[in-house]
């Protein structure tokens, strides 16, 4: 069954069409590569599916549930969580911090309860920190022990990243969106963080859904690749039948006639 | 050299407006170490002291360059700046002897001028008056040359002179309370609270050794605390609050009924903070009306309980009127927020000043006196009384004041380690980012607000019951932007810095009464400056003192928090 | 795992923009039109206001909101530059609006205050520009200046506190009573313009501020330092990589909105003759109000703004308030200024011609 089902989906900014009549379909546990030059559209898509703008036309649907309308709260109560292309961490708040406030949707003291500490409200802050301290554990040494109570502002770039896919990982997603999670890595910390994403899959069950510019990545972890240019979709298939098609090669080496543009 | 000369001609502007607003002349019959210090002259040459210390601050220094050393250069320009001052003072001098300027500027009179030129010719007085600048501001550069120990303990001490020699009556009142008279005798002269001169030297010795003793020994005592097992630590712990505890206990008895009632204010202007702590320093909501909430408070308690009401009277006691003050404050947080809640910073800043400013009015009108008694405000509100104890002076009302902050301050540490602390600061730090992890943002908002709405109505109702009457101008926007002055001065989101900013915003002025026409002068630089020079507060928390300084990530972080913003990957926000 | 399970799939309607906020929104909307014509209307019918004075109560406005709409510029140009709200600036008005009231009360006592007044006025306004003018650049090197690339809010606290400093460094230096601006004698009466029965003080404050700010719009069009400011206003960080000296541009819109609110000042003392250290601090919401009004950031805007504010203001209290007999309605003029903002901010954000948003999001 389609977990995601997005249908004739348009966004304008002013005059341009960021996202342009866009149908795309993601099943459970899939993983799904979207590629294309910059400008395609492709962290417009993601904005649009998390509810972060609003789009123009079109329905998304989510696990029979239409999204357009929502807020990106009740969306992501769902069970469907992001990262972004550039980093958005809470920097003046501690790792572990970050990481806790993914679990805000899923728990529900109330204000009372956490004056008065009531014991259900203890019990779910304890929760809270299990919780967190599993999902920071998940990352191997690279985010374990010591620099849970730093700012997340200290950490190096890739740990942020690392910080990000983690706190998405807290909301307990069904869907996971990651916009250029290896961008600003460096080879090793790349091949590392695709070992992840398989790991995600295959361990945690999640459907993900991931931008990236890096075609060795995309290779080693998608099951089907979409490509985006201008707003609309230009193919899509397996890796090898999108590396190989002619239409996007053009796109990213340019078409000639628009290279004066 | 520029840099002195720069800083000479500002310093020497700002010893032109301090004697031209009146400070020196108001302040010279108070003497601080009689005869040889008073108060108007000291303020006028402790600006040509900060600016000389200004002047000669080595420029910032860049990683892997060695700085220069502090030397004699330091003092050189340290004078120069302050000599300049002086001259610029000299002017002044010449200009308000030879023009008679009073219909304009009302402080420049013949007083001032025999202040200003200590009572010599103006020809004889310019180069003396450029001279002493020029030496206290060679005593500020000279500051440089201390080592950094030296430097603590010498200007700490100089503090604690200066305190001492403004805060006669209190230490007056403590040392009498502790049978300590002799001391009293001591160190002060009897005549306008002035120290003695051997009282400022023994004050200054005795300080001045403490801290050359102490320092760096209170951190490794705090690490000993730390480092010690767990039930140890706890047990030291309960031992210092049982301390405390006790000293507070025997405050207000030893300090009378003035001091007890600075102290009062202090403690409702410190619970207002602890609430508008957390709308502005947790949730990052820049309440400006924050004051509306403090007039709910006071005007519930007075509705519900003076005789006096005019439109509704069931004269319950304050006890009792405290649930309905909370639902009041609740009420009204969320009238407040809801239309604000899609606003972005500023705008939310200033309609929430356009919603103190309407209650306010409101309150004030014709119209609506039927029911809040116009302009005449509600009288005759009665003591608060808890079974059988009536709390009437403001010894008594002490109590419970702490106890109102104590539980703030509780709140505030129970929540900041909440879900709810959690997602406002998230919401504080990107209120997109915080909605796209599930956090509402609506009912964040709302939450905020009415918390620290109901913080705040507890104040008004305590300030009601304990002056008896309230009326609609004391409910002004200063009162607003004092709270919100004394959580940026303390530091935002730390509650030991909120207490020490109302310590020093609301005890300070109070104590020194003279003081009190330059309350909001003072105010006003002191906002700037700390903007300036430490935003994160006298005692940040550990997050934002992190946030806002800690070199080795300042580049990236700024970047990556407030650079990246606006640019066209996420243009939403409309930043730039 | 089981973590897809534990997802709490409660289901959420299509239409779920309707929230209780947005509920509430629109109440308060409804309410708030509801309140204004229905006031109107019965104020309208009662007629207890003649058209002639309906039309002074909207002359008077005029002349006040072309105050505003001087002091609003300053407001707006700032925040176009620097995305905040300059609060110090109702300060930079009052400050020009002291010194016009000492050097017009020094002229009175001269003969060119009669002799010639077209003369003495524009001495005044000159004076009141020149004070204003370096008040705001001083205030801006102190105290902005070195806040560049700090999070919003400080800059904004900084300016609370520059407020503050300005308001009691006046009252130090002159005293904290209340000043009465001189009269003129040739501005005294009535002059008619058009038919209309108007004020002279008012016609003067009227061209005046129109010159002002026709002058502004043409040197922001046409000028190689407005066009600066316009790109400033539009991207710094692009505009310092064109070759503008953007510290520099900064300064001036600084010096531009301090002239204004100068001449904002000496027209003040001209409308309301009475002066005091704190008489900045209304105007100054009120023009921050006309600038957000009009949209902030838009200069023509801030004009319009200003203008309407000043309408609403003095027209407002006689149509809405008189109309359901409340008692001596007049104390509640500021209400209608304070609430015109809010519901100009609920009703839409944008302002009259703005394009910038005063919202997170639409
Ligand atoms: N909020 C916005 N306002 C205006 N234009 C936008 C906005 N967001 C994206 N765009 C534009 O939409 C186009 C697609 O952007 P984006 O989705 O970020 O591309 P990609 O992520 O594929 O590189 C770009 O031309 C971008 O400038
Ligand atoms: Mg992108």
């Amino acid at each position: 069954m389609a977990l995601l089902e997005i249908q004739g989906l348009s966004k304008a900014f002013g005059g341009l069409r960021a996202i342009n009549g866009l149908d795309i379909t993601v099943d459970e546990g899939e993983v799904v590569s979207v590629i294309g030059p910059n400008g395609a559209g492709k962290t417009t898509f993601f904005n649009l599916v998390t509810g972060m703008e609003s789009p123009d036309e079109g329905s998304i649907v989510f696990g029979g549930q239409e999204l357009v309308g929502l807020r990106p709260n009740q969306i992501l109560q769902l069970g469907m969580a992001r990262t972004f292309q550039n980093v958005r961490l809470f920097p003046a708040m501690t790792v572990m911090e970050n990481v806790m406030v993914g679990q805000h949707s899923r728990t529900k003291a109330g204000l009372l309860g956490a004056i008065l500490k009531t014991p259900s409200q203890r019990r779910e802050e304890r929760e809270i920190e299990e919780r967190s301290k599993e999902v920071l554990s998940f990352f191997g040494t690279r985010l374990a022990g010591y620099r849970h109570d730093e700012l997340s502002m200290t950490l190096s770039y890739a740990n942020r990243r690392r910080l990000e896919i983690a706190r998405a990982m807290a909301t307990n997603p069904r869907l996971l969106l990651l916009d250029e999670p290896t961008a600003g890595m460096n080879p090793r910390e790349t091949i590392e963080l695709t070992e992840l994403i398989g790991q995600l899959r295959s361990e945690r069950a999640y459907t993900i859904v991931l931008i990236e510019h890096d075609m060795q990545v995309v290779r080693n972890v998608s099951d089907r690749v979409v490509v985006l240019d201008h707003g609309v979709k230009l193919t899509e298939g397996s890796y090898d039948e999108v590396s190989t098609n002619e239409k996007v090669i053009e796109a990213y080496l340019g078409r000639p006639a628009e290279l004066g543009a | 050299m520029r840099r002195a000369v720069k800083l000479g001609l500002a310093g020497g502007a700002a010893m032109v407006l301090v004697a031209a607003i009146g400070m020196v002349a108001a302040f010279q019959a108070r003497m601080l170490i009689d005869p040889i210090l008073p108060l108007g002259t000291f303020f006028l040459y402790l600006v040509a002291f900060i600016f000389g210390w200004m002047a000669s601050k080595p420029p910032v220094t860049l990683e892997g360059f060695e700085p220069a050393r502090a030397g004699i250069r330091n003092v050189l320009a340290g004078a120069m700046a302050g000599a300049l001052g002086g001259l610029c003072v000299g002017l002044l001098l010449i200009v308000m002897t030879t023009w008679d300027l009073r219909g304009v500027f009302i402080a420049l009179s013949p007083e001032l001028a025999e202040i200003l030129s200590f009572g010599l010719p103006v020809a004889a007085a310019i180069p003396v008056i450029a001279l002493v600048a020029g030496a206290a501001g060679a005593l500020g550069g000279a500051v440089h040359l201390l080592s950094p120990r030296l430097r603590r303990a010498v200007l700490s001490a100089l503090a604690w002179v200066l305190v001492f020699s403004l805060f006669t009556d209190i230490f007056g009142q403590a040392f009498t309370a502790l049978r300590l008279e002799f001391l009293v005798d001591f160190i002060y002269t009897g005549r306008g609270g002035a120290l003695t001169i051997v009282g400022a030297i023994v004050v200054f010795a005795v300080f001045f050794v403490l801290y050359w003793w102490m320092s760096g020994r209170t951190n490794t005592l705090r690490q000993r605390v730390q480092s010690m097992p767990r039930g140890q630590r706890s047990r030291w712990q309960i031992g210092a609050a049982v301390i405390i505890l006790v000293v507070l206990y025997f405050v207000p008895k030893i300090m009378g009924p003035f001091v007890s009632q600075i102290l009062v204010t202090a403690g409702i202007y410190l619970l207002m903070a602890l609430g508008l702590n957390i709308v502005v320093g947790y949730a990052g909501l820049l309440d400006l009306g924050y004051v509306a909430f403090f007039a709910v408070g006071a005007y519930t308690t007075a509705i519900l309980t003076s005789p006096q009401s005019p439109a509704f009277s069931p004269e319950l006691s304050v006890v009792a009127s405290i649930p309905f003050v909370m639902i009041a404050a609740a009420v009204a947080g969320i009238l407040v927020a809801t239309p604000v809640i899609r606003m972005r910073g500023d705008y939310l800043a200033i309609v929430t000043l356009g919603f103190g400013e309407i209650a306010r009015i409101l309150l004030n009108s014709e119209w609506l006196a039927p029911y809040f008694g116009g302009a005449q405000g509600i009288t005759n509100i009665p003591d608060l009384q808890i079974g059988p104890l009536t709390f009437s002076t403001p010894q008594d009302y002490f109590y419970p004041v702490f106890l109102f902050v104590l539980f703030a301050a509780y709140v505030t540490y129970a929540l900041q380690n909440s879900r709810w602390g959690r997602a406002w600061m998230a919401m504080r730090e990107d209120e997109s980012v915080a909605e796209a992890m599930g956090v509402n943002i609506v009912t964040a908002k709302l939450s905020a607000f009415v918390v620290g709405a109901i913080l705040a109505s507890f104040g008004g109702s305590l300030f009601a019951s304990q002056i008896g009457s309230v009326f609609p101008h004391t409910f002004d926007i200063v009162v607003s932007i004092t709270v919100l002055v004394i959580i940026i001065v303390g530091g935002m989101g730390s509650v030991p810095g909120v207490a020490l900013g109302a310590i020093v915003l609301i005890v300070l002025p109070n104590l020194l009464r003279e003081f009190s026409e330059y309350q909001f002068l003072f105010y006003g630089v002191l906002l700037i400056v700390m903007m300036l020079n430490r935003p994160e507060g006298f005692i940040p928390s550990k997050r934002r003192a992190q946030e806002l300084h800690s070199e080795e990530m300042a580049q990236d972080a700024w970047l990556e928090i407030y650079g990246e913003k606006g640019q066209p990957e996420q243009v939403p926000e409309g930043a730039v | 795992m089981t973590e897809a399970a534990t997802v709490d799939a409660r289901p959420v309607r299509r239409a779920a923009r309707i929230t209780p906020v947005s509920i509430f929104l629109w109440a308060l909307r409804i309410a708030a039109l509801a309140i204004i014509l229905y006031g109107s209307y019965l104020s309208i019918s009662s007629g207890r206001l003649s058209a002639a004075q309906w039309r002074d109560l909207f002359v008077f406005g005029i002349s006040t909101g072309s105050v505003y709409a001087l002091i609003a510029l300053g407001y707006t140009m700032v925040y176009g530059v620097l995305r905040f709200i300059n609060f110090a600036h109702g300060e930079v008005f009052m400050v020009g609006a002291m010194m016009a009231f000492y050097v017009a009360n020094a002229l009175a006592t001269t003969t060119l205050w009669t002799s010639s007044p077209v003369v003495s006025l524009l001495i005044v306004l000159v004076a009141a520009m020149a004070t204003s003018t370096s008040v705001a650049v001083i205030v801006e090197r102190i105290a902005y200046r070195p806040l560049r690339g700090a999070p919003r809010l400080i800059p904004l606290i900084t300016s609370i506190g520059a407020s503050f400093t300005i308001q009691y460094l006046v009252r130090g230096l002159v005293g904290p009573s209340t000043k009465a601006f001189p009269r003129m004698e040739q501005l005294r009466g009535t002059t008619e313009i058009l038919g209309v029965v108007i004020l002279k003080s008012q016609v003067v404050v009227i061209v005046a501020a129109l010159v002002m700010m026709a002058g502004l719009y043409l040197f922001v069009e046409r000028t190689r330092t407005g066009k600066s400011m316009r790109a400033v206003s539009e991207d710094p960080e692009t505009a310092a990589l064109m070759g503008i000296d953007v510290d520099r541009t900064i300064v001036k819109v600084f010096a531009i909105g301090g002239a204004m609110a100068g001449v904002a000042g000496a027209l003040w003392g001209l409308v309301f003759p009475s002066l005091n250290f704190f008489s900045g601090f209304l105007p100054g919401i009120k023009a921050f109000t006309s600038a957000v009004l009009g949209g902030i950031g838009n200069i023509v805007g801030a004009m319009l703004g200003g203008v309407s504010l000043g309408i609403f203001e003095s027209v407002g209290p006689s149509l809405v308030l008189a109309g359901y007999e409340i008692p001596a309605f007049s104390q509640l003029k500021d209400v209608v200024a304070y609430a015109a903002l809010v519901l100009v901010l609920i009703f839409r954000p944008t302002g009259i011609l703005g394009e910038r948003l005063a919202q997170e999001r639409t």
